[in-house]
Order: structure tokens, then C-alpha cells, then sequence
């Protein structure tokens, strides 16, 4: 690892003003993602802002439509949350299975989403699930905050605050894991909101998408059989070492039917 | 360039002036002598030096010294009791031959402990499936297994 400042920031305005001080400073989160790269020499900010100690980053509300989860909140937190497995049972075991326990311990949804793996889990839920992402700027739609493999709408200096999830009236997440890493070869969410359906596949391309055809599909009947005959092209999805582009195609389809059928039990 | 990390280690309060990029497991084992934490792999794969933090269990190969400033950290030192008993959990281990080389076993027992706490009564298949941050290249995990469902059964009945 590169040496580099250290500095923890006791609110967001102090993360923020440490951030403008510093071209190439990082905020960092639970680390889980940011030290390993760090420590690979991946990654080479100058200086580390660290959110741990602001208490206000950590908070789940749950309100009438609308899930809340503060930006320095843990996985292992949303997974074990009463208020979340009663509203969106989905967020939590999705949240619950992420990693395994250590790294739920430590790491964030802030620095999951900011991260935007096209592995991980969260950005699945937030598109999925319609979410909003909160900044100290800002709220940008889920819609418009992937860009792609590592990529978000943050600017330089924006930090997330919280994010929030529509709660819709069924949803469920299934995942093909790697099984050493727990990433998502393929993972896809479904979710129901009465007139309109979601679907968003992380894992299989370069960032988290949605299938509009599906949606069209379960909004008209959310059952496992609109999805059964919906494939998806194999171009544009990644091969690697753990799965062809066909193979992570052909599992969008055979993922989307159980999730559908998760959701409906 | 070096900062001052002061911590609870063990129910001791420890400080020294560290280099920024000092990860925790590295102040545990190299600042403050204490190697009961193992470093297996280095990239957050093996649960070899996982630890509590503030009540959790993390891997200390994953994060830095400085994010566990301030906060009370337990490692499989501060296990035992003061008389040298062993906890619970440990000596499950040592009753189930859970352990051959022994490399693995302080993130085992320590993630074991953390487990247990989270999940009292565990089913073999919850120990299995919780217990997937932690690799052993001996055992083949069945006498882990074993061993943590009889220390959650003896930490039941010691709490
Ligand atoms: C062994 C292992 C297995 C894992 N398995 C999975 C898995 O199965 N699924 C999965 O989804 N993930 C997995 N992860 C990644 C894990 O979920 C990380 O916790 C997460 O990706 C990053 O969160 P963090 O809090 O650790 O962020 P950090 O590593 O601290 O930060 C990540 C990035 O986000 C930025 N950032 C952090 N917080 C904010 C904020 N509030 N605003 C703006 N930018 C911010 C940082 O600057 C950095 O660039 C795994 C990690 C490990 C080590
Ligand atoms: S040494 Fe930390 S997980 Fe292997
Ligand atoms: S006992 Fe040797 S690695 Fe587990």
C-alpha cells in the first residue's frame, strides 16, 4: 500500500471540506472493497477521509412507501433489521447475502453503490427497486446514478448521504454466487408495483441493467411463466474464467422465473 | 509520516505513532507483539485473523489500525480467562479435534464466538453456511462444525 493523510471526519460538511483540500483524497467507508484495492496498489489516493465516526451516516427508516438507509450503514445491519426484513424482506436477505459475515460487518451501502462493482449485489436493489441516492448535493435517480463497470453519476466531492428504496408490494432477489468471492455471477431482482414491474440483473455485464421485455411481461402477469420464454441476448455480456456470456444469458432467464416465483411465495 | 492510534485491546487501553497505512493486524501482531491473530492469505479471503471489533467480527486484514481507533478490540488473546481456562469455544476445539495445524483456528474461534452470539442455537447447516469466511486446509471442516455446535451448547449453559 502507498502511504498517504489520514483524516476522520466528524460530519459531512468536514468530509466534504477535506475532500476539496485534496485532488486525489478518497472518502473511505468500511474499507472492505477500497483497502484491497489499496493494498494491491490498485488504487492510490493521496489521502483517506474517514466516515466512520459520523453517527448521522447510520440510520434505516422505514415510512409509508419508502425504505431509508443511511450511507455508513453495514450489511450486516440492513440483513438483521427488523424494521427492513417486515417492509422489504428482499433488501434484507439480499443484504444478507453478500460476502460473508466479516465483510457484512464492516462494509456499507454508501461505499457499495459508490463502488458500483458489476459483481455486487446493492446496485441490483437500487435499480430494482427504484431507489433514490441521496448526496450532500443532490438526489439522483438509480436510473441515472450506474454508469457502467466502476462508474456513477458522483462528482469529484459528492458524497452519499442515504439511500432510498420504493417499497413495492413483492419482491425477491436470487443470486448464482461465485463461490469462492459470494460476487454475483449472475444475480437478478424482481419486483412488483401493481401496475409497472422491475427487473435488474447485476453480474452479467459490465454494470447492473434492466430488461424492459420482462417488464412489460410481469407488469401485464407477474408470474414465473411471462419470464420463461424472454432470452437474452449473450452479446455485450461478460466471459470470464467463471462463466461465458451464453451461460450468464441463459441464467438472466432461468433467475428471473425463480426470483418471480420467490416473490410470489 | 505517522499518526498516534490509541485502542482497547483485550480491556487494555494500547496507543502507539504508526505509520497511516498500518492495517490493524499488522499493529496487533507487529506493534504490539500480540501474533494469536493469523494473516493467511492478506486479501480478505481466510477469516485467519479475524477479531471483534466493537462487538463484531471482522477480518483485520481488511482494514486499517486507524479505523478501529477509539474502539474495543478482542483477539483470541483475550479469550480465556485470567486462570488460563479456556472459553467455551476454545475448548470445544481442543475436545472435537476441530484443528490439525492450527493455523486457521484463532479466525475460526473467534469467528465461531461471533456466530454463536448472533445465532445461540445454530443447525449444522447455518454453521456451515455462517462460517463460509473462514477456510481451513487441514481439517475438512467436519470437526469444526462439530466443535462449534458444542461450544454453542457450553456457551448456553456458561453465559
Ligand atoms: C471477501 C469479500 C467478499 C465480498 N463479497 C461481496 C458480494 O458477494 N457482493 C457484494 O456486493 N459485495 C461484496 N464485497 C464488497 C463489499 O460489499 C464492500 O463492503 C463494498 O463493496 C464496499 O463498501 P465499503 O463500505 O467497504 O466501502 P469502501 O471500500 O470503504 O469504499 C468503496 C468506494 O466507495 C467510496 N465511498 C464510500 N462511501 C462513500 C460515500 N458515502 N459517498 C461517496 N463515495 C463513497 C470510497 O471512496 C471508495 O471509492 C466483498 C468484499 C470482500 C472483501
Ligand atoms: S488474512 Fe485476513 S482474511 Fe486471510
Ligand atoms: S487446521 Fe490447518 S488450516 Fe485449519
Amino acid at each position: 500500500m502507498y502511504q498517504f493523510k489520514f483524516q476522520k471526519a466528524k460530519s459531512v460538511a468536514e468530509a466534504f471540506a477535506g475532500l476539496g483540500k485534496d485532488g486525489d483524497a478518497k472518502l473511505l467507508a468500511g474499507g472492505q472493497s477500497l483497502i484491497a484495492a489499496m493494498k494491491l496498489r490498485l488504487s492510490q489516493p493521496s489521502a483517506l477521509i474517514d466516515l466512520g465516526d459520523i453517527a448521522e451516516l447510520r440510520h434505516i427508516k422505514v415510512e409509508t412507501g419508502t425504505v431509508t438507509i443511511g450511507a455508513m450503514t453495514t450489511h450486516a445491519t440492513v440483513a438483521a433489521s427488523a424494521e427492513v426484513k417486515k417492509a422489504l424482506p428482499a433488501l434484507a436477505m439480499l443484504a444478507g447475502s453478500i460476502g460473508d459475515r466479516q465483510v457484512r460487518n464492516q462494509g456499507t451501502i454508501g461505499g457499495s453503490i459508490a463502488n458500483n462493482d458489476p459483481a455486487a449485489d446493492y446496485p441490483a436493489a437500487c435499480l430494482g427497486l427504484g431507489a433514490t441516492i441521496s448526496t450532500n448535493k443532490r438526489k439522483i435517480s438509480a436510473d441515472a446514478f450506474f454508469k457502467g463497470m466502476y462508474e456513477t453519476a458522483l462528482d469529484a466531492g459528492e458524497i452519499i448521504i442515504s439511500v432510498s428504496f420504493a417499497i413495492p408490494k413483492r419482491a425477491a432477489y436470487v443470486k448464482f454466487k461465485n463461490p469462492a468471492s459470494r460476487f454475483a455471477i449472475v444475480g437478478v431482482l424482481v419486483a412488483d408495483f401493481g401496475s409497472s414491474a422491475r427487473v435488474a440483473v447485476t453480474g452479467a455485464g459490465p454494470g447492473v441493467f434492466r430488461i424492459a421485455e420482462m417488464e412489460k411481461a410481469l407488469a401485464a402477469k407477474f408470474a414465473p411463466e411471462s419470464v420463461a420464454n424472454i432470452k437474452v441476448p449473450a452479446e455485450g455480456l461478460n466471459s470470464d474464467l467463471h462463466a461465458q456470456a451464453d451461460y450468464r444469458a441463459h441464467l438472466i432467464t432461468v433467475l428471473a422465473q425463480r426470483a418471480v416465483a420467490a416473490a410470489l411465495t | 509520516m505517522s499518526v498516534k492510534v490509541s485502542m482497547n485491546v483485550n480491556g487494555k487501553a494500547v496507543s502507539a505513532e504508526v505509520p497511516e497505512r498500518t492495517l490493524l493486524v499488522s499493529f496487533l501482531r507487529e506493534t504490539l507483539n500480540m501474533t494469536g491473530t493469523h494473516v493467511g492469505c492478506d486479501t480478505a479471503q481466510c477469516g485467519a485473523c479475524t477479531i471483534h471489533l466493537n462487538g463484531r467480527a471482522i477480518k483485520s486484514c481488511n482494514i486499517l489500525a486507524m479505523q478501529a481507533e477509539g474502539g474495543n478490540v478482542t483477539t483470541i488473546e483475550g479469550l480465556a480467562n485470567a486462570d488460563g481456562t479456556l472459553h467455551p469455544m476454545q475448548e470445544a476445539f481442543r475436545q472435537n479435534h476441530g484443528l490439525q495445524c492450527g493455523f486457521c483456528t484463532p479466525g475460526m474461534v473467534m469467528s465461531a464466538v461471533d456466530l454463536v452470539k448472533n445465532t445461540p442455537k445454530p443447525t449444522e447447516e447455518q454453521i456451515r453456511e455462517l462460517m463460509d469466511g473462514n477456510i481451513c486446509r487441514c481439517t475438512g471442516y467436519h470437526n469444526i462444525v462439530k466443535a462449534i455446535a458444542a461450544g454453542a451448547t457450553s456457551m448456553a449453559a456458561n453465559p
